[in-house]
Formats: C-alpha cells, structure tokens, sequence
C-alpha cells in the first residue's frame, strides 16, 4: 500500500454568483483554484484557513458530496470520480465526515442508537444484534452509555452531541475521517476532551484525519501537517513544526501573528 | 472614589425559582481606562452579569440581591426613562452576533448617528461629519455611510457596531464575547482597536470572553466565573501567571498553548465536584 491514503491533484470549484445592479451579471467565483494535498495514511493533515478561504469546499470535495469542476481525488491508489456509483457508495465507508455543529447535524427526530447504527444498516454490515453490539460498543468507547441509546440529540450537551458524532462516523470503521470544525462550537474544556479522544481513536483505529480548522492554537496539538488555505488556492504546506517555527509565506506568518494570547508572555 | 462600575454581591435568578442562583454574590469592579475582562465557560453566567449591569435581564429573570453602582449611583434606583440617559450614552454596549444586531434595512450611517441625535441632539451636516469621522475611527472609508449592513463584510459590522457604541464618548463599554464570530486576522484588528479607543478615551472596559488568548492581550484585570460564582479575580499577570483557585488551574490547562509544548488537559468535572468547588 502506497504511504498516502488519499490524494487529491488539481482540484478546482467555480461557484457562479450573481453580481451588477440588479443581479442579471454573474461572476465565477474560485473556491478550490489548482488544489493538490496528500494525506499519509494514520496521519492527521490539518487544512487551516480563515472564513472564505474554501476549507470547508474542499472537504465536502474531497468526500464526493459536491462535484468538481476539474481535479481528481485518488483513494488507496483508485480515482473517486472514476468509480461506478454502487463502487463509490460501497467506498463511502471509508471515507467519513464529523461535521462541525453537533446541533445541526444530528436527525432530531431518531434516537442515538438509530442514528449510530444507521451507517451499518445502509451498507449492510452485519444483523440486527450485531448492529447494535458494534453501535452499543462505539457509543461506549466515545463516553455514552447504553442508556443513552434510547435518548433523542436533543437531551445531550454540545460536547456529548459531538461525541455522537464521532460515534456515528467512525462506526463504520472508516479509513479516512474528515473534521470540519469538529470542536469550533464547543467550551475549551470539552475542545480538550473530544480532541483527545480523537487523538486515541486515531491510534486505536488507524484512521487519518483531515482536520479542517480556522484555529492555528489547535491544530498545533492534533495534526502532524498543514495546509494554509487563502482564497481558495493552498499557499504553504508543510510539517507542523516547519510551518508554525519558520512560515515561509506572508500571508502564514500574519495568521500565526494574529492567534491571541502572544502579546503578554504568560508562563 | 476611582471605581467606574462597581458590582456588589450581584445575584441573578429565575423569576419562579429564586433558589436556582445563575449568578450568585458576584462582586468586582471597572476603574476608568483600564479593562476588566470576564472569562469562563458557557452557562457560568458572565453574560447574565453583564445584560444585569444594563438592566436589560429577560422578564423571567430577577435580580434577588445586591447592587450595581455607576459612578457611585444605583443603576437600580433610576427611573427607566433615566436608565435610558445612561444606556448608549455613558455606558456603550457591544453584542457577540455583528450580523444579528445591526437593523439590515437602515443605512449604517443613520444606525451610528442614531444615538448622537438621540443623546445629544445633534441633526443635518454636523450630524454628518460627526458619523464620517466615527466610521473612519474604526477604520472605515467615511463614504461608506449609505451602506446598508449586508453590503458589509462580518468584521466591517463588528467595526460599526463599536461606532455606534462609542459615538457619545461613553465611559465605560460593555462587550459581550465582541470578536468571537470573527476570524483571526480581524479578531487582532478588533481588539487593538478596543485596545487604542480605551486608551485614548480613558474609557473602562467590561469585556467577557471565553478565549483566554484574548484575556491575555487585552486584559488588565480578570474575573473568572464558574457556575455563577466568581472563583478568582485579579491583575492578569497574577491570575495567568499564579492562579489559584483549582478551577483557574484547571480551566487554563485545557487551552491550546500556540508552541504546543503543553499536553491538553481536559478539566475534571467530577473533581471538581468532590472538592466542593467553589466553596
């Protein structure tokens, strides 16, 4: 197997908006210009950026949920866009998503259990007792407990909703896990808690992540490289250490400037 | 007598459960030019205190016990139409959301002399120029005043807000969580902006923040909240530096350092519990 899990060359994403006086001209805007990255496998990449800079296009392109208007995502080797659609269905276990509002994308109206076990129902893996085992064994391992299956999104906190996220993803025993703001919405505390299980389940799970995050403070703590997104073009990729020690570029140097909390030295 | 703002034993409580204190004998206070910034997790009750300063708590919420006194008056005391003198003209608010708080169908410029004509009187060409130079304070083109907010970028709003807030030359401002939506980049700029108008207004500055990055740049002394209570207050240097509380201790070892040298560490609720915290 090739080092890289997936790899993504040339990815480019117009959006058309409407633009002049009343809105009759249109103008192209770039989401994804000439986007390549390459994520190695059991390795977390973080995609850093700031509003606009079209991380979140990239993850939802990267996973086949938004086409591209050019560009090919390669995973384990095989272009996505090649593949049959029954092929890419079956691949789209593989390939998850931890969204970033635990109140939005949770179904209000099923319970945890269903919503855990829905993955393994839709590709078919396993009967209903095992379903539930594997859906009862996951939401364990994430913090919650069986009673908790019999509950609705609505009952738990932001941090235990997003650990129902991470259950619902990662049942399915995905390879790659893309993390779209997995922890914007939450306290710092509970921030430290669900990065560290992510960090255990990586381990656990060999996953690899795609971190996608406007917070420069932690993606330092969870990934092992970045990628600098401004204006839909990445302009600096690199370690961790390279790119937080020595930022080649302008534009990395003045986001690394800006994190708060560097002005006082505070011990 | 050198204190601004001084907040005495506040409690707040659910109107139907006066037992069920959301913030419970919080005592601190704002002296002019420096700022006081209030920091803890969501739910401990920092915005309370702050919408309770303003008189502006939901009808199912009441004050049960203690004072809050500006400039030496009880805010409690004043009449509604006096409390109205106060609000925007000597105490200048700024709220989280730069995209919910600004009305879309009025023109900014006329949102941020509102309160000039309101408080001061002020009508016609000097109304203008007056709205002209507040834009350009907060680093925005004079020109731009016929613009309506949705024309306006998220940190460009934020920046309006902070000129109506400021267009009466407030003595004190209170910003609740003011850069929280907003992107790095404009973050820095937003504060530094707060940072300069403090200074060169000698304005006192309530600031509430979750973000202990923001504590440490801006801050001159910090309150932090937990559970209603404040559990520490102090100059920033000493609370940073040498807290003391466990919760403080544990609050600051969950953030992010940006040299990622320090190992996370999550706060332990069920200690926390058990010791009795805050006592």
């Amino acid at each position: 197997m090739s080092e890289f899990i997936l790899k993504a060359r040339d990815l480019n994403k117009f959006y058309t908006q409407r633009s002049g006086r009343f809105g009759f001209g249109t103008t192209q805007v770039k989401a994804l210009d000439n986007v390549s990255l390459e994520l190695r496998h059991a390795s977390t990449l973080a995609v850093v950026g700031e509003s606009g800079s079209g991380k979140s296009t990239l993850a939802r392109c990267l996973l086949q949920l938004q086409t591209l208007d050019s560009g090919s995502v390669f995973f384990q080797g095989r272009d996505l866009a090649d593949l049959p659609s029954s092929e890419l269905r079956r691949q789209r276990r593989h390939l998850q998503m931890i969204f970033q509002d635990p109140f939005a994308s949770l179904n209000p109206r099923m319970k945890v259990g269903e919503i855990v076990e829905e993955g393994l129902l839709i590709h078919d893996l396993g009967h209903k007792d095992e379903r539930y085992e594997k859906a009862l064994k996951m939401l364990e391992r994430v913090g919650l407990s069986e009673s908790d299956m019999k509950k609705y999104p609505h009952e738990f906190s932001g941090g235990q909703r997003q650990r129902i996220g991470i259950a619902r993803a990662l049942v399915l025993s995905p390879k790659v896990v893309v993390c779209d703001e997995p922890v914007s919405a939450l306290d710092v505390s509970i921030q430290a808690q669900i990065l560290l299980l992510l960090k255990e389940l990586q381990h656990e799970m060999s996953l690899s992540y795609i971190f996608i995050s406007h917070d420069l403070r932690v993606v330092r703590h969870i990934a092992d490289e970045i990628a600098v997104m401004h204006q839909g073009r990445i302009v600096e990729t690199g370690s961790i250490h390279e790119v937080y020690e020595s930022p080649k570029q302008e534009y990395t140097q003045n986001l690394l400037k800006a994190i708060p909390g560097q002005k006082r030295q505070v011990a | 007598m050198t204190e601004l703002l001084k907040i005495e034993e506040l409690t707040v409580a659910p109107a139907n459960a006066s037992d069920r204190k959301l913030v419970n004998m919080v005592s601190f206070s704002i002296k002019p030019g420096r700022t006081t910034c209030v920091v803890g997790e969501s739910g401990s009750g920092k915005s309370l205190t702050a919408l309770s300063v303003m008189g502006l708590l939901s009808k199912q919420l009441v004050r049960t016990h203690g004072r809050v006194l500006f400039q030496g008056k009880d805010l409690a005391s004043l009449s509604p139409e006096e409390m109205r003198k106060i609000r925007g003209r000597q105490i200048g608010m700024i709220f989280q959301e730069p995209m919910t708080s600004l009305n879309p169908v009025l023109t900014i410029g006329f949102q941020i002399g509102e309160p000039l004509t309101e408080h001061l009187g002020y009508k016609g060409n000097e109304l203008k120029t007056m709205v002209g130079e507040l834009l350009e304070q907060v680093g925005i083109p004079a020109h731009r005043a016929n613009s309506y907010p949705d024309e306006l970028s998220g940190g460009q709003r934020q920046r309006v807000m902070i000129a109506m807030s400021i267009a009466c030359k407030p003595l004190m401002l209170i910003a609740d969580e003011p850069t929280t939506a907003l992107d790095v980049t404009v973050q820095s700029q937003i504060l530094n902006l707060l940072d300069g108008l403090k200074a060169s207004m000698n304005m006192g500055m309530l600031l509430i923040t979750h973000d202990f990055g923001v504590v440490s740049d801006v801050a001159d002394d910090v309150v932090v909240m937990f559970r209603g209570n404040v559990v520490e207050a102090g100059p920033v240097a000493e609370v940073l530096n040498n807290p003391q509380h466990p919760y403080t201790k544990a609050l600051l070892d969950c953030v992010p350092d940006v040299a990622g040298l320090k190992p996370l560490k999550p706060i332990d609720y069920a200690w926390l519990n058990e010791s009795k915290v805050p006592a």
